[in-house]
């Protein structure tokens, strides 16, 4: 036991005062004096402080002089507060002991902090129940603290109010995480353990990562080993964060902080991974290490062909901090050369191109976006389809199997009937329904990772006028009747339209795309058919009609000049265009096609 | 078709000299009208009619004009034309075979002006039919009758010129079928020896484009192209041969002074708004006539802007062949298969062009099958030049 140390985390819905809470107890405690506070000091990035969410998990040490006379070190690890970064979660709390689940006094618990409460639950910790902004006219302190205390089985009581604006109840909050959160254990003469929670990429400095000490004790100068990825490295430096990064000699059991050492690439560092020593080594890794999955893919294109180097130079900068983003090269012959990302989820595929156009002023082309389908081939091979070009042809294919989620969605109890009937009609499976309160249920649902991808989360927003709250992990990969739409333009596929859908929304998909396309191709010397085909079957056409005319009726003496300028506009839109086949089509109507609602 | 005839006719034309007169007084302004014209000024016409005199008289001489064309306006609605036509011929002389074209109204007619403009000199009439039915004229706000068409083209006869000719507009939105056939039946049974027939076009600017901006209906392109199909059948079937886009002619009545300028050829330009092209220049006149008047009357030149068509190095090899082969494409006999052809051909877009049976090669020329599609061509060609 290390009586002086208390490591918590704050689990918190999205502008539910998370960030405002961390600076009042970095502000009270004296770490950081009001006036030098940035706003919103943990929230770094900008993205992050524009959207009010936590993207990356940050740490920070707080000394804390109780009234019981005795220096509390408190470590505050921020934990990303969207469900994308479940994993990245999931690894902040196994590096805490406690956790404050802190709850907008009137709004009540959504789902993303009940899923993120859960993951703290099977994680062992303690868990200390905040109730913020009671300050507001809105707040209903005692049906939130009621719903709360439900939610976690203990007793209204418990739960600290507070509002983080004004500074009331923080005294009572430090108080309660001193007295109810435990103090870690770990013996100093073990073998080192310290598990990396996050890890970033600084350009001066290379890879620094966040460690909290499990056993043993890491100094500076220490060899290491990382143990997932058999790294060896020496420990140039070990620190603290306050939160300014403070170089220590020493970080012992129980304590937080970063280390450096001489990596600079941050794939060599995996969030998850535990770091021991050389000479003494542990023989058992920390529980917990995953690599991460992508579940959501998509194709980026440049709009402009020219930009293909940049593109690739940004998604090599971005993803020195995010090992999470995969990329490989795509080529399309609709929109040219692009990368096929990979990305956790929704969230962060447009936080990935929110950055990419914003921090290095890219104008992308994306292709809607697709889920990681395994095919399964008649000679018995399995593929990982991420692209519908990865499909095997209908001919060698037994079967398609598709990722599940597990949605938890939370809403007033008067959108049931409307979230049941969106849910059903994007193939989900009801699972159990709860009363949180009498005002608020949350309704547990499988359904294909496809249908949360393409609208779901939208609909459900809208439908529910924005109460209703999603949450989603994981489940299992189940056999669907899927299908590859092709869209055919005058009998060619092009590839940039092609989608993976289940059977009974097929039909939708291609009479959505092809009459869409209808409307953008600018009319040929010829019928061009427009084609939605599974295989060999077409299900949708549309023809765009020969143009029969556009010469101008008169050119004579006195229209000679005008109409050359006409005919060099029109030449420079020639050189504009894209042929596919013996078919000119202008960029931009690519473009628009891909941003339309293809749910018909 | 590549007619030899025809190609004949057309290549002459590059040798010609023209000389243009703008006249831009009407009694009223058409609403599909965009040229330099205007109404309710016809106090100014022998004050614009000395002007074009000066200003021909102070040009500079060059040789006798094969082609002249009095067009407006309505050139019709003044008086004095013989002045200018005798301008003309004592400064640059009129060749003796030459065609001096006068563009009228059908309202303005008379026997008696039929007399004097054929004594002035004028050889060919040119009549803003438009169409035969009540209805499009009235929609085109034009103030003759279908009768006064024909007694026009009929006292043109009579009067000893070598050719009439009627400009059909088609294509209106509250034209039908029948009413374009009703209109080509008429045209071709009083018998001119020249018919152009124009799909009618929004211009910007004009009362058309701001009924249609207001949500009136605008023409329709395959409406359009439909009726252009009608009259290319119906006029060909007549002992009409097209040789331009829009323009139609018994053998030997083809317009030389617009052959001249589809040939690239040279031409003078006097009056408001006049283009002309000479030495590799094109230029224009002021477009207003205040400006014009004014401009003449102090002696100056009335040039509002030229553009040298050459390369801009001062070769002309470049945008000259681009303006000669975009020309030179609107006519039925096309262009000589020369080195500019023959490299569009072998180009991926000139091929595609072929396969679509829109371009083709015939008798050493390359020609364009789908008049209507003229445009395209030409884009495509400009395209596959850089």
């Amino acid at each position: 036991m290390i009586p002086h140390i208390r490591n918590f985390s704050i689990i918190a819905h999205i502008d539910h005062g998370k960030s405002t809470l961390a600076d009042r107890l970095l502000e009270r405690t004296g770490a950081i004096s009001a006036r030098d506070m940035k706003e919103q000091l943990l929230d770094s990035m900008d993205l992050e402080r524009e959207r009010g969410i936590t993207i990356k998990a940050q740490a920070v040490r707080l000394a804390y002089d109780a009234p019981d006379g005795i220096q509390y070190e408190l470590n505050i690890i921020d934990t990303p507060g969207h469900v994308d970064f479940t994993y990245e979660v999931s690894r902040s709390l196994d590096a805490v002991e406690g956790a404050l689940l802190v709850v907008d006094a009137s709004q009540g618990v959504e789902a993303q902090t009940l899923a993120n409460t859960y993951l703290a639950i099977e994680a062992g910790l303690e868990i200390i129940p905040v109730m913020n902004k009671i300050d507001l006219p809105a707040a209903e302190p005692e049906r939130v603290a009621k719903e709360v205390a439900g939610v976690l089985g203990g007793s209204p009581d418990e739960v600290i109010a507070i509002s983080a604006k004004t500074g009331a109840g923080i005294d009572e909050l430090l108080e309660a995480i001193v007295d109810r959160l435990p103090p870690p254990e770990g013996l100093e003469s073990d073998p080192l353990r310290a598990l990396i929670f996050d890890s970033y990429f600084d350009t001066y400095r290379g890879v620094v990562c966040y460690v909290r000490i499990k056993d043993g004790v890491l100094s500076k100068g220490d060899r290491v080993r990382f143990m997932a990825t058999n790294n060896v490295e020496g420990a140039d430096e070990v620190g603290i964060l306050t939160p300014a990064a403070v170089p220590v000699a020493s970080l012992g059991p129980g304590e937080s902080g970063y280390l450096i050492t001489g990596i600079k690439e941050i794939d060599r560092v995996r969030v998850g991974d535990t770091v021991t020593r050389i000479d003494h080594p542990a023989t058992q890794a920390l529980p917990g290490y995953k690599e991460p999955k992508p579940m959501v893919f998509s194709g980026l294109f440049p709009s402009v062909g020219d930009d293909f180097e940049r593109l690739r130079d940004a998604l090599e900068k971005l993803r020195l901090n995010d090992s999470a983003l995969q990329y490989e090269p795509e080529t399309s012959t609709a929109l040219g050369f692009g990368f096929r990302c990979g990305f956790l989820g929704l969230l962060h595929m447009e936080i990935v191109r929110e950055r990419l156009e914003r921090e290095f002023d890219l104008d992308l082309v994306a292709t809607a976006p697709s889920v990681a389908f395994k095919a399964f081939t008649t000679a018995g091979a399995t593929i990982d389809v991420r692209s519908p070009q990865d499909l095997p042809a209908a001919n060698q294919l037994d079967h398609i199997d598709e990722p599940y989620v597990k949605v938890m969605v939370i809403s007033p109890s008067e959108y049931i009937g409307t979230i049941m009937d969106l849910a059903q009609s994007k193939r989900g499976e009801m699972g159990k329904l709860t009363y949180l309160s009498p005002e608020r249920v949350e309704i547990d649902y499988e359904l294909p990772l496809a249908e949360v991808v393409f609208d779901f989360f939208d609909a459900l927003k809208s439908r529910t006028r924005g109460y209703a709250s999603l949450d989603y992990e994981p489940s299992e990969y189940r056999t669907s009747n899927l299908v590859r739409v092709d869209v055919l333009l005058n009998n060619q596929p092009v590839d940039a339209f092609s989608a993976i859908v289940h059977k009974d929304r097929a039909y939708n998909y291609g009479s959505a795309m092809t009459k869409r396309l209808r409307e953008l191709i600018p009319r040929q010397l010829f019928d061009v058919p427009i084609q939605a085909a599974i295989g060999g079957r077409i299900i949708a056409r549309e023809t765009v009609k020969a143009k029969r005319k556009d010469v101008t009726a008169k050119c004579y003496g006195g229209d000679i000049s005008r109409k050359r300028k006409l005919l060099e506009k029109q030449k420079e839109g020639k050189k504009r265009m894209k042929m596919v086949g013996s078919v000119e089509v202008p960029q931009e109507a690519f473009v628009s096609a891909l941003q339309i609602d293809t749910d018909g | 078709m590549a007619e030899p005839a025809l190609v004949d006719v057309a290549e002459r034309a590059a040798g010609y000299l023209g000389a243009y007169v703008h006249i831009p007084f009407c009694e009223a302004i058409c609403p599909y009208c965009d040229f330099a014209v205007v109404s309710g000024r016809d106090g100014e016409v022998v004050r614009y009619l000395s002007a074009v005199v000066k200003e021909i008289s102070s040009s500079e001489p060059i040789r006798p004009v094969d082609a002249v064309f009095v067009g407006g306006g309505t050139p019709s609605h003044v008086t004095g034309l013989a002045d200018v036509l005798d301008a003309i011929r004592k400064r640059h002389g009129i060749a003796r075979d030459a065609e001096i074209t006068l563009e009228a109204n059908p309202e303005d007619w008379s026997d008696d002006k039929a007399v004097d403009l054929r004594a002035a000199g004028f050889t060919r009439v040119s009549f803003g039919a438009q169409s035969y039915d009540p209805i499009v004229l009235d929609y085109l706000g034009r103030r003759h009758t279908a009768d006064q068409i024909d007694l026009a083209v009929t006292s043109v006869k009579r009067a000893g010129f070598n050719s009439v000719s009627l400009d059909l507009i088609f294509g209106s939105p509250i034209e039908s079928d029948r009413s374009w056939s009703g209109t080509l039946e008429r045209a071709v049974g009083i018998d001119p020896d020249h018919i152009s027939t124009y799909a009618l076009t929004v211009e910007r600017g004009t009362e058309l484009s701001r009924l249609v901006n207001r949500g009136a209906t605008a023409p329709d392109a395959d409406v359009q192209a439909q009726r252009y199909e009608m009259a290319e059948e119906y006029l060909g079937g007549a002992g009409y041969r097209r040789y331009e886009v829009s323009n139609y002619a018994r053998p030997g009545h083809e317009c030389r002074y617009n052959l001249t300028a589809w040939a690239q050829g040279e031409y003078m330009a006097f009056g408001m708004g006049a283009h002309g092209h000479l030495g590799g220049v094109r230029f224009r006149n002021v477009r207003k006539l205040d400006a014009y008047l004014d401009a003449i009357e102090r002696d100056a030149i009335a040039r509002a802007g030229e553009e040298w068509i050459g390369g801009a190095n001062g070769d002309r090899a470049d945008g000259s062949d681009e303006e000669r082969v975009v020309l030179g494409l609107r006519r039925t006999s096309g262009i000589a298969m020369d080195d500019v052809a023959a490299s569009f051909l072998r180009h991926p877009a000139g091929g595609r062009l072929v396969e679509a049976g829109v371009i083709a090669a015939r008798n050493g020329r390359l020609v364009v099958l789908k008049p209507l599609l003229t445009d395209e061509v030409c884009a495509s060609f400009l395209a596959s030049r850089s």
